[in-house]
């Protein structure tokens, strides 16, 4: 019951919601870049909603399911296929045992994740499964995945089925909601206002671009070069997931996943929540455009993306009794 | 909190900071260690992490979660509610720092730094060792990487900037200076601190449930130890 990695594709983690409560230690919450393309993988395989994923990006690992299982790819659409036959991004999958997954090509997106049932076999660090590459913990060894690594899966009695062949289930997941494209909506930071006001006119005015130089700790942003009023003398303090940051030179930096747990350079604003997937499926060269929000207006949104998930667990569980009943 | 001023603002959609002041100030993150034990023996409901930090506390909540149970009013106004009564209430019990003795080898080849550090100092090397043994310093904030204590007071003596090209390895224990502030790199990394010596005691052990040595308001005296010693307790350590 494991799945073999025969190519591990140029970056590929395991993640889960992320690790809490260790950021007084430096300790990064990590955890999946689109947390909400792991949830959707999740719930269509009736897993919980944090349970451990591999996130990658293209090109992807090419996997070998020495057992049958119940998977589901969601996030970037890589043209997955098994054995020939083309997979689309979320719906349940049904995979038979010896089938190779493998990605054919960059369709859409930045990163892929793929669900199976029961999860992985892989042992917790600090209560979550996310991978810490700069403490070498969590995930698999605490590293990206190599060749000939195998994982262990959980056994779960409903993902082996006799069949040869894969199955794709008929019901696709809807995360339209999920994403936001261009405008990203930002609330100010506490250092907004050190901003001169044609630099502030410039954040929503002009288009920012992502830089080589961007991973999952941060998105550097090649844009117009934004000038504080006052070079004041910042104090470090903590800095979260989506937190603008102004670098000396004028140009700017998103946090991601992997950030540092505190920042010593001014934060001219946050990427509101709900918008941090839509980010986070958009990659270097990508055009980004700013508009600004408010605290009240960044929470209702989130609260909204969290109703649509809870109907998508709802439609999904249903779907799956229904279609286990026939 | 003794009526301590502060400014509560919204660190995006899901963090709040509580800020305590703007300096680098012994009072001020005595300050903020307190709020810091205060809050993590007793947190509110749906918070995820408390952050101290030089002069602020941040802290992460759940906001779906707070607006779930009470959806009349938004999180971060319930948040700053919760904190501002907590922060009226004064803490009774006196929190005691740990006094953390870590032993570190000042010796040029783990300590590459040190001789150009003497020079600019215009001391010898071991008036820096002296020096930086002599006091006791607290661990303001962790940050930067897993485990990584920012600690000051460094004597003005052997203050010196950041180097102004990093190196792109430091090992893991490496003990630097950084103008005031002086730091162990827990992991190897990239780094511009100016490394003086190394320690071979861990200061980020992942096997361990409490993964770091050093935690937020902290004291921590180091004390010299020579290359044969360091060898010995590096090498007793991976036994």
């Amino acid at each position: 019951m494991s799945i073999l990695v025969i190519k591990p594709g140029i970056q590929t983690t395991i993640q889960d919601a992320g690790r809490t409560g260790f950021q007084h230690l430096g300790i990064n919450p990590g955890g999946a870049m689109d947390l909400r393309a792991m949830q959707t993988a999740n719930a269509l395989v009736h897993n919980p909603s944090d349970e451990a994923v591999l996130e990658f990006y293209f090109p992807a690992p090419v996997l070998q399911f020495n057992a049958g299982a119940f998977i589901a790819l969601s996030g970037a659409d890589f043209k997955a296929s098994v054995n020939g036959t083309d997979l689309p991004v979320d719906h349940p999958i049904y995979i038979a045992a010896g089938s190779v997954l493998q990605f054919k090509g960059k369709e859409k997106g930045q990163l892929g994740y793929l669900a199976i049932q029961g999860g992985v076999e892989l042992i917790e660090w600090l209560n979550s499964y996310s991978t810490n590459i700069k403490a070498a913990a969590g995930g698999f060894e605490g590293r990206a995945l190599r060749a000939g690594d195998e994982l262990i899966l959980n056994t779960h009695p409903k993902s082996i089925r006799s069949s040869s062949e894969c199955s794709i289930l008929p019901w696709k997941a809807f995360t339209a909601p999920f994403y936001t494209n261009n405008p990203f909506r930002f609330i100010p930071g506490k250092e907004f206002a050190l901003l001169s006001e044609a630099s502030r006119r410039l954040i929503t005015t002009e288009s920012f671009t992502i830089l080589p130089q961007s991973d999952r700790m941060g998105y550097r942003l090649q844009g117009p070069e934004l000038s504080p009023t006052e070079r004041r003398e910042m104090i470090s303090s903590a800095v979260t997931r989506g937190t603008i940051q102004l670098l000396p030179n004028g140009q700017c930096i998103v946090l991601m996943a992997d950030h540092q747990t505190t920042g010593g350079y001014p934060r001219i604003g946050h990427i509101i929540t709900a918008d941090l997937p839509g980010l986070a499926q958009k990659g270097i060269g990508d055009s980004l455009l700013f508009v600004q929000t408010d605290v009240e207006t960044a929470e209702n949104l989130l609260v909204l993306q969290e109703q649509h998930l809870q109907q998508l667990k709802n439609a999904c569980n249903l779907q799956l009794d229904a279609y286990h009943r026939h | 909190m003794d009526g301590a001023p502060y400014t509560m603002y919204p660190l995006g959609d899901q963090a709040l900071t509580i800020e305590l002041g703007n300096t680098i100030e012994e009072p001020t993150n005595e300050l903020v260690m307190r709020v810091f034990h205060q809050l993590q023996k007793t947190p509110p409901p749906f918070v995820l992490d408390i952050i101290p930090a030089y002069s602020s506390i941040t802290i992460v909540y759940q906001t779906a979660a707070i607006r779930k149970a009470h959806p009349g009013q938004s999180a971060f106004d319930q948040m700053k509610e919760a904190l501002t009564l907590r922060l009226q209430q004064t803490d009774e019990e006196d929190f005691r720092h740990r006094l953390i003795e870590i032993p570190v080898c000042y010796d040029p080849e783990l300590g590459p730094d040190i001789e150009t550090l003497a020079t600019h100092a215009g001391i010898s090397v071991d008036d820096v060792i002296r020096k930086h043994t002599a006091t006791i310093y607290r661990v303001y904030m962790i940050g930067f990487l897993p485990g990584f204590a920012y600690m000051a007071s460094v004597d003005p003596a052997i203050r010196m900037p950041r180097k102004l090209q990093p190196r792109p390895l430091v090992a893991a224990g490496s003990v630097g200076i950084a103008g005031e502030q002086t730091g162990i790199y827990p992991v190897n990394s990239p780094g511009g601190w100016q490394i003086i010596g190394q320690t071979p005691l861990p200061m980020l052990d992942v096997s361990q449930e409490s993964p770091c040595l050093l935690e937020p308001g902290d004291l921590v005296r180091f004390h010299s130890i020579s290359l044969e010693e360091f060898n010995q307790l590096k090498k007793s350590r991976n036994v």
